[in-house]
């Protein structure tokens, strides 16, 4: 898969697989392509060449929203909280296949107020296992920025997705939300969900990823478990940097977030 | 005594009376339901459909056209022209403009009214729209019958024909007195303006108008969570168009003609002024809007007539010919006073409003 903005080669990866059932993380240096990359497996960006699957079916060119109703959720960098709606309509918006959402059913009440009702159950739950339960009827533009990317997180699993992509959920989040952030993606791993991840902090990483990635100047430098990668001399080359890497790094800071 | 000396000045009943019957008559009707269409398209899904004249054109001219070219079925008929003419119209600007950001439907859309406005007084049409002269009296010629009469006496249940300048003197204050036609066509316009408002209240407050608020705020976290972002705008525009026809077809009826002139960019402007003055995304705000826009347009240009006539103001300063002008003036004061003051507008929620700002 490629992906070129002018003459910069954004991404250009040969072949890659993310398992089912583990957590697998895609690091690499600001500018890597990584979220380029994300932006391109969910259908929010087009590539200039290639093709991918998700679950043995063709995703490649599908628009963003089909792909997010296959099961491939995803959340992103710069967090979309809807701020002028409540922490619980957030919430349920999240659930898919909801009659009500469809033009024709939305007048009748009695036709979806029984499924609204399941929805918003499971939100109350997931609201409580995110501890966030208090603040249901606030305006999501009112938490604050750790809380969005709880509140993110949860709504994507309103969806029960059957891999959840995250796009750096630890970015901008106080260290004491960190652990708790990390806790719930194990607890998804635990339940089944596939997660994949973007993350620049490889201490974050290394404790819960089952599966790393190396992403750096577009392609893949290397991949496997934890101990593996950080033993990998190309992938502390990336991140120590030799001189001219470093000289690279400074020019596209800042790529990668467009 | 100097207050007394200034109320003095005045001829009181008709200071407040005049914009009180402003503010029931047809024209607030027109403006509320376009901004009950426009409150569906910006307030709640966020699209800036700067051209909602352009829809109510579609309804008046569609209903019109069909009328006069003899369409089988009469008036219901040519009304439900009118209405898939707006659709036409909604879908033409809809599938290029709405998979493209927010402005390009701004500009599509004031485009679009011109055009249609442009096109309507075209040379070429003549026979079609009347062409600069637009259709002086909407009669289907085969059948012998005008539009205006069909509803203003034949279904008129008001209408007497032994008296048919018989007025109706309205909670008897001689303030609200309307004619028989007059008062018929107010009833079912008010009666468009609470059905449409309930309509659009209870779409907004369903899920599908869950979505369409988190389009607002956002459309690529809808898209992330499943949501057909596109088909779900279109579906707002077209709704949202739909009732910017009946405000046309209520204008149109009220007339009994139309032409280009009616349907400059201006309309659009105030409609949105009313929606703004009202409180975008709140239930009422577009009645009540386009009901305190018409009140204090003509309240200000009644004080100023007053003014002149009685030679308060003397006449190198403002003449009578000015008080057009001036009313429009105060309007725009008016406004960016409202916008300092009360961003979310009357009825709007004033922590929606703050939630921008930071």
């Amino acid at each position: 898969m490629t992906r070129n903005f002018g003459g910069l080669k954004a991404v250009d990866v040969d072949y890659l697989e993310v398992q089912r059932g583990i957590i697998t993380a895609f690091i690499g240096p600001n500018g890597a392509g990584k979220t380029t990359f994300f932006n391109l497996l969910t259908g929010f960006d087009e590539p200039d060449t290639g093709k991918w699957q998700f679950d043995g079916t063709e995703v490649g060119g599908m628009a963003s929203h089909k792909i997010a109703q296959m099961g491939m959720v995803r959340t992103f960098q710069l967090t979309k909280s809807l701020g002028k709606m409540s922490v619980m309509d957030n919430m349920l918006l999240g659930a898919p296949n909801q009659k009500g959402e469809r033009l024709s059913f939305s007048l009748l009440r009695g036709a979806w107020r029984k499924q609204e009702a399941d929805v918003r159950e499971r939100a109350v739950e997931l609201l409580e296992r995110f501890n966030m339960s208090h603040m249901a009827e606030e305006y999501a533009a009112t938490l604050s920025g750790g809380q969005r990317k709880l509140l993110e997180m949860a709504r994507a699993l309103m969806a029960s997705p059957a891999l959840i992509l995250l796009d750096e959920p630890m970015a901008g989040v106080n260290p004491a939300l960190v652990q708790s952030l990390l806790g719930h993606v194990e607890a998804l791993r635990d339940e089944g969900v596939s997660v994949l991840f973007v993350e620049h902090d490889m201490d974050v990483i290394m404790g819960i990823s089952d599966w790393i990635v190396v992403l750096a100047e577009g392609g893949v430098i290397a991949e496997g478990t934890p101990a593996q990668v950080s033993k990998n001399k190309k992938v502390i080359d990336a991140y120590l940097g030799t001189d001219d890497g470093i000289a690279a790094d400074d020019g596209r800071t800042g790529a990668d977030a467009q | 005594m100097k207050f007394e000396l200034l109320l003095a000045a005045f001829d009181l009943k008709d200071l407040i009376g005049v914009p009180l019957r402003a503010s029931v008559s047809i024209p607030t009707i027109v403006f509320a339901l376009g901004a009950i269409g426009l409150n569906l398209h910006y307030g709640f899904t966020g699209l800036l459909n700067v051209g909602m004249v352009a829809f109510m054109a579609a309804g008046s001219y569609g209903m019109a056209i069909a009328f006069t070219q003899g369409v089988p079925g009469g008036i219901l008929v040519a009304m439900v022209c009118g209405l898939l003419f707006s659709v036409i119209i909604a879908l033409l600007i809809g599938i290029p403009a709405l998979r493209l950001r927010g402005d390009y439907l701004a500009i599509v859309t004031i485009a679009i009214g011109e055009v249609m406005r442009v096109s309507a007084r075209s040379q070429r049409l003549i026979n079609i729209t009347g062409g600069p002269f637009g259709l002086p009296s909407i009669e289907d010629r085969g059948n012998d019958v005008s539009l205006s009469d069909r509803i203003g006496i034949d279904w008129n249940p008001l209408y007497d024909t032994e008296n048919p300048t018989r007025s109706f003197d309205v909670l008897w204050t001689d303030i609200f007195n309307f004619d028989a036609k007059a008062l018929w066509l107010m009833i079912i316009g008010w009666a468009l303006v609470v059905l449409m408002t309930i309509l659009v209240w209870r779409l907004v407050n369903s899920p599908w108008g869950r979505v369409i608020k988190a389009i607002r705020e956002d459309e690529d976290a809808a898209r992330a969570l499943g949501k057909n972002v596109f088909s779900y705008k279109l579906q707002s525009l077209i709704i949202g168009g739909v009732i910017g026809a009946i405000a046309g077809i209520i204008r149109t009826l009220d007339n009994s003609f139309v032409q280009s002139e009616q349907f400059r960019p201006q309309t659009t402007f105030f409609i949105w002024t009313s929606l703004i003055l009202g409180g975008a995304a709140s239930k009422w705000g577009p009645v009540v809007g386009a009901a305190i826009f018409w009140f204090s347009l003509q309240f200000v240009e009644e004080a100023v007539r007053q003014l002149v006539e009685n030679d308060w103001i003397p006449d190198w300063l403002i003449d009578s010919n000015d008080i057009g002008r001036i009313r429009l003036i105060m309007m725009g004061v008016m406004l960016a006073a409202l916008m300092i003051w009360r961003p979310q507008g009357l009825l709007g929620k004033k922590e929606e409003a703050l939630l921008d700002v930071r």
